[in-house]
């Protein structure tokens, strides 16, 4: 029997190769997604934090920006913002709280994520600080002011004249840090 | 051949093994591509009869039969059954009988790993259904599976759905890789790449889409795996993660997937109608191009199935036109079929007709899938029946009708016998009829707004709904006549001449009927 094989102990290897770098991939597209985010502002994802440096400011130009905040899911806190709304100059530092409340029996940690809208607007909101930069401890019964610092970016498209912040709260409790529970 | 090298070929070529071991241990491609089609067979008629729980529900507005929950868990594990447990191995099945056969090999190239990638299979299955009699119940998220409903918020038994994705994805791998180094490195000698059957270009492309993306399948039920057990948080926002890019990564793999489901079936197609319009096909370097470039589409285009997620203006154009292109390969293709048969002497043996259905059919699933290219239009249609109507119209007619026109087309090679002509017609019959009956006004209450995955309905819809459900049953019924019409042509029938068919051109059409257990141990000769 004559077998009329080429070699063919290499091509099985090479496909082999390339499941293995697909799976890789497959991993790789979790900091592609994050990379990519940040530079479209896709998701409304706001970056992390800046410095607080002080800019022009357009006094000509008003902005008005809106807070809202949601629960995730089961999060039994109370969560909202202590201002609706304000106009501010693209360029000014602004402080605005929010107030939260642990209203149950045991000490708990969160965690609020942001979102801007327009998503397109998302990369113009800057924040010096922020509480959703760490997670919130509240013993039971505790309530809290928590500040966000946070300015509008000059270079913010003519057409957008209202930007909306809305935070979302989860119970970060599988997720809290050792130092924070030591607190 | 001389009679000496004949007889010496006798001599070695031994039937097969006896007894139940014969299956277990064969690494025979014919005996392993028949196990792959019955297994696929079987699991049709799984997810079949959950399909059929699911309309029979469906049937009246109001929970009558089953529980909210136990709906939803039918819904997952119809789709999981479908997609990863009938279309995929009939496919594999399919590859494993005729490639060998259509390029000349003596076998499969990796014989031992083909036995291994196929027993994988009923042990994966059999662990995904075994959940449905767990305390948690089946998985109960759909078949795509959305985060954080396939982590936070799913039953307990998401563990074992997660393990039997990936043994059948490693399967799938393994199947693949078997195909190509096949493809690649046992052609007979004078059969260069663009000689080779259609069926046998399309599955070499088919292969490849399944070893990129299979394993970003198995990279993201690892994530999920992750989340779940050992508290990272690629999908869960409380810990930095993103649900959406669950969706990015599946997509990523689902979109290139539903071509994996589509691919080999224009293969067939193109093999078939030839063959029965007694004329060359139409076109043979466009079909390749066309195919090659639907494969290379279908990595740029998935975020179209998540239009209404959220995106920049710029990313829905670039996706929506992305999309829209593939309909000009694809439209190719259907030119060159009705090409094909344009002035041919046809005949309408029941593989041309499940072939011609497939051309009709498959291009009323394509158009509906170009209206759900357009941005505007999709953040209406999403997530409602019309896009059930446009997937079902593409799988169900498309990929389906593909294989059993293949297993029409290529029965008698197998058996040695042709089939009942009188029942194949009954089956195509009433099959055409009842797919149409079944999915055509899905369309229409999805256009009125039915949402999709939803055990009860606004009574505007129930009388679509009730043909809906009408039309699944003829559908469903009609397999059993195709189930008594293989075994009567396993049992015996009218001869069938090596050739089979009149027209038919190949490698695979030279050998005698039924293909003896050996086929070109020496090989022959293409010019």
């Amino acid at each position: 029997m004559v077998m009329h094989t080429r070699d063919i102990s290499k091509t099985p290897l090479k496909l082999a190769l390339m499941a293995v770098v697909m799976f890789g991939f497959g991993f790789l597209m979790v900091p592609l997604y994050d990379v990519f985010c940040d530079l479209v502002g896709l998701n409304g994802k706001t970056q992390g934090q800046v410095a607080k440096v002080q800019q022009t400011i357009d006094e000509e130009r008003w902005i008005t920006v809106q807070f809202t905040s949601t629960n995730n899911d089961q999060m039994p806190w109370h969560f909202r913002p202590l201002q609706q709304q304000i106009k501010v100059n693209p360029g000014a530092w602004n402080t605005v709280s929010f107030w939260a409340f642990n209203p149950t029996e045991q000490a708990m940690v969160a965690q609020a994520v942001p979102s801007v809208s327009p998503a397109q607007g998302a990369e113009y909101l800057q924040k010096a600080d922020c509480f959703c930069f760490e997670q919130q401890w509240l013993d039971a019964g505790e309530a809290s002011e928590m500040k966000l610092v946070f300015t509008v970016v000059n270079d913010l498209p003519k057409e957008i004249r209202t930007l909306t912040l809305s935070y979302t709260l989860f119970d970060a409790g599988d997720f809290a840090s050792p130092m924070l529970a030591h607190q | 051949m001389t009679t000496v090298t004949a007889h010496h070929d006798d001599h070695v070529h031994h039937g097969p093994a006896k007894g139940l071991m014969r299956w277990v241990l064969t690494t025979n491609h014919k005996d392993i591509g028949t196990m792959y089609l019955w297994f696929s067979f079987a699991m049709l008629l799984t997810g079949g009869c959950m399909a059929l729980i699911i309309r029979t529900e469906l049937f009246q507005p109001g929970l009558q039969l089953i529980e909210p929950e136990f709906f939803n868990q039918m819904t997952t594990m119809h789709g999981l059954i479908m997609v990863f447990g009938a279309i995929m191995p009939a496919f594999v099945g399919l590859a494993n009988w005729m490639v060998p056969l259509m390029v000349g090999a003596p076998d499969m190239a990796l014989p031992r790993m083909n036995n291994w990638s196929f027993w994988i299979l009923p042990f994966a299955f059999g662990m995904m259904l075994l959940t449905l009699f767990s305390e948690a119940g089946a998985p109960n998220f759909g078949w795509t599976f959305y985060a954080p409903l396939s982590t936070t918020y799913a039953p307990s038994s998401v563990t074992f759905f997660i393990l039997a994705v990936h043994m059948l994805g490693l399967s799938s791998i393994m199947g693949a890789i078997n195909i190509v180094v096949t493809i690649l490195n046992l052609r007979a000698p004078g059969m260069t790449l663009m000689k080779m059957p259609l069926f046998v270009w399309t599955w070499l492309i088919t292969a490849y889409l399944l070893i990129a993306v299979m394993p970003v399948l198995a990279g993201v039920v690892t994530m999920m795996l992750m989340d779940i057990h050992f508290g990272t948080s690629f999908f869960n926002a409380a810990g930095g993660g993103d649900p959406v890019l669950f969706q990015h990564i599946f997509w990523f793999f689902g979109h290139p997937e539903v071509y994996i489901m589509i691919l080999p079936a224009f293969g067939i197609v193109s093999q078939i109608i030839p063959v029965f319009a007694r004329k060359p096909l139409f076109g043979y370097t466009s079909m390749v191009y066309a195919t090659t470039s639907i494969a290379f589409l279908s990595f740029i285009v998935w975020a179209h199935h998540m239009f209404t997620v959220g995106m920049p203006l710029a990313a829905e154009l670039f996706f929506m036109y992305a999309t829209m292109l593939i309909a000009i390969p694809t439209g190719v293709k259907v030119f060159n079929w009705v090409a094909t048969m344009f002035r041919g002497s046809m005949t309408f043996e029941t593989p041309m007709l499940f072939s011609i259905a497939f051309v009709f059919l498959f291009t009323i699933g394509g158009f509906s899938g170009l209206m759900l290219s357009i941005v505007p239009a999709d953040f209406q249609y999403h997530d409602t029946y019309f896009v059930v109507a446009h997937f079902h119209y593409v799988l169900v007619p498309g990929a389906l009708f593909g294989i059993l026109a293949g297993v029409y087309f290529w029965l008698p090679k197998w058996t040695g016998y042709y089939y009942n002509e009188s029942l194949g017609k009954w089956h195509f019959w009433t099959s055409f009829i009842g797919v149409n009956i079944t999915f055509f006004p899905m369309h229409f209450v999805g256009l009125a707004g039915m949402p999709r995955r939803v055990p009860d309905y606004a009574l505007q819809f129930a009388d679509f709904n009730a043909i809906a459900s009408a039309g699944a049953y003829i559908f469903g019924f009609a397999q059993l006549i195709f189930l008594v019409l293989v075994i009567k042509a396993i049992c015996g029938g009218k001869k069938a001449s090596s050739s089979v068919w009149e027209g038919a051109e190949g490698l695979e059409w030279s050998i005698p009927s039924p293909a003896p257990y050996h086929t070109f141990s020496e090989p022959p000769v293409v010019k």
